[in-house]
């Protein structure tokens, strides 16, 4: 299979990323030469196999949902893009 | 002066704990050597003016009994540290400043240790070369013009160059062994849930693991002492009962069972590599050691099931990066081509291409077939290795296919860069823990590396078993300083 340059700009959009097609076109060689050689794993027949999801194959810990660190509004907003000091700010969403 | 820098990590502790160095001479030392050796771009940030007033505190009342007492460490610029930026390599992350301790860098501190800064990688730890860096590409001390590996290149210049004593690195595939390789260092990735992740910059989740990267074994075990710890900030971080890893230290190995895996000998592998390994089973047997040949017959399937589980968590956690709360930002007509703009301008090449990898993977109607088929992929992989294990206590093969190579000679094809992590991949993908250690040169007079893979949780055997190697191989560097200005 081959992934074409209409599949690239789906995928850029699904992830978040402008692209112009000059780098449409790069990341379509680039990826399906990443996938030419993905495809060596549908030589293994893996029907009866369980998939690996982690390593640790243990159950999630509990704690209390208690709270460890208080007043830190500061220190969350200071890495803030944006010079509002009050709150995170984005460019306008509803009209 | 050049004896301190020559000094290793338990050999600079011995001296300070005999007052026969101060904490300032060695922190001076290993700085002066740091401003000399700017051209190797091994720093993206230094934090000297405070590794200076933290090395005259510690002589003026520092408690000598701590494991790292007053002890300067450079570290990997992916570990988050306390009011001094954290960049992953990234320009993403070019203005961050964690309000927080990574729990790793922690120990570090809580042990004496004293931070001189941070350095390069890979951004966001994707790559073998350091040649994805938004900081610029590291060079080698090795060679001219030639890459330290990565994604902790930084790390292992900086090491290799004797700019810190020691280090610790991140693996995901392969991340701490193939650097120390290309530089004849030592660099251990531990079983994963040894070291906590809580603090370091997220990569792949499943993979991702810290480490010791050390001038030789003894001083790895001595780090791993340090930073192997549960932690109830990281849910994967498992309580187990960790070894007193430098004090057990023996190089007694006799009646140890190695394998000899027959799929690590690949088409194209350099001669010299296959001497090297070669060399190292004969001297595993006149150590006394067993060897026996074995099979991982999925190996040759770990790194195309790795390029979809890694670029898979990858582009989940790098979801994060959207010019919101932290970070860079470009400008955007709207929220959506805010996000995409600054996504765009923020990351580099090779995470763009990740991050498309594992959003293909992951998307509607392809789940299945790849991320699905991966997971199943990824346990046959650790089923070879649990089946190799009723035979054998660990695992002998090269760290690397090749030695080092020069910049700009892998970065047009992305594959041929992803086969340099065939034969560390593996382990990442089973939770192993796994050591490389410089064991020969090629013509080049560049190292080379041999890994050996162990059982999870078994780190002691296998720092056992590298020292008794390290101890015959008597490798040494000999390098020429012709980075110093």
């Amino acid at each position: 299979m081959s992934i074409d340059l209409k599949t690239i700009k789906h995928i850029a959009k699904l992830s978040r990323i402008s692209i112009d097609d000059k780098k449409a076109k790069e990341l379509e060689k680039d990826l399906n030469s990443i996938f030419e050689f993905i495809e060596a794993l549908n030589k293994v027949d893996t029907k009866k196999v369980d998939p690996l999801t982690s390593i640790a194959e243990t159950s999630l810990k509990l704690r209390g949902d208690e709270v460890k660190t208080k007043n830190i509004r500061e220190q969350i907003l200071k890495n803030s893009p944006d010079e509002n000091k009050d709150f995170f700010v984005v460019p306008k969403v509803v009209e | 002066m050049s004896d301190i820098i020559n000094l290793t990590l338990s050999a600079l502790i011995d001296k300070i704990k005999k007052k026969e160095l101060s904490s300032q001479e060695i922190t001076n030392a290993f700085i002066a050597r740091a401003e000399k050796s700017k051209d190797l771009n091994t720093y993206i940030t230094t934090d000297f003016e405070n590794a200076i007033e933290k090395a005259k505190k510690f002589d003026e009342k520092g408690n000598f009994d701590y494991k790292l007492p007053g002890v300067p460490l450079a570290i990997k610029d992916l570990f988050c540290t306390n009011n001094l930026k954290t960049t992953a390599g990234s320009k993403i992350l070019s203005n961050f400043i964690p309000s927080y301790e990574s729990t790793v860098t922690q120990h570090l501190w809580d042990e004496g240790a004293i931070l001189l800064g941070k350095l390069n990688c890979d951004e966001f730890a994707m790559g073998s070369s350091n040649e994805t860096s938004f900081f610029g590409n590291v060079e080698s001390p090795v060679g001219k013009k030639v890459v330290p590996g990565g994604s902790s290149g930084g790390s292992a210049s900086a090491l290799a160059a004797k700019l810190t004593p020691a280090t610790i690195g991140t693996d995901t595939g392969g991340s701490i062994r193939q650097p120390a390789s290309f530089t004849g260092t030592v660099g251990l990735k531990p079983t994963y849930g040894s070291c906590s992740r809580y603090g370091i910059v997220a990569f792949a989740s499943s993979l991702d693991q810290a480490g010791p990267m050390t001038q030789d074994v003894s001083d790895a075990a001595l780090m791993l002492d340090v930073i192997s710890k549960y932690d109830i900030k990281d849910s994967t971080s498992v309580n187990f009962k960790r070894g007193d890893y430098f004090k057990s230290l023996s190089s007694n190995i006799k009646g140890k069972k190695i394998g000899i895996p027959n799929e690590y000998r690949v088409d194209g592998m350099p001669k010299e590599i296959e001497s090297l390994w070669q060399d190292g089973i004969t001297l595993l047997k006149n150590l006394g050691a067993k060897i026996i040949d074995i099979s991982l017959p999925h190996t040759n399937y770990a790194l195309p099931a790795y390029y979809i589980v890694a670029p898979a968590e990858a582009s989940s956690n790098l979801a994060r990066y959207d010019g919101v709360k932290y970070g860079y930002r470009s400008e955007g007509e709207n929220l959506i081509s805010m996000y995409e703009n600054t996504r765009s301008e923020g990351f580099g090449d090779e995470v763009k291409r990740r991050i498309m990898i594992g959003t293909y993977v992951l998307s509607s109607g392809y789940y299945d077939a790849y991320y699905l088929k991966a997971q199943k992929i990824r346990r046959l992989i650790k089923n070879d290795f649990d089946e190799a294990y009723k035979s054998v206590d660990a695992i002998l093969t090269p760290s690397t296919p090749s030695s080092a190579f020069k910049i700009g000679d892998k970065t047009d094809d992305p594959v041929s860069m992803y086969l340099n992590d065939i034969f560390t991949v593996p382990v990442n993908l089973s939770g192993l823990p796994a050591i490389s250690i410089p064991a020969g040169k090629d013509k080049n007079n560049y190292p080379l590396g041999l890994q050996l893979i162990g059982k999870a949780f078994e780190e002691q055997n296998l720092l056992n078993i590298s020292y008794s190697m390290e101890k015959e191989l008597s490798f040494k560097n000999n390098l020429q300083d012709w980075w110093i200005k």
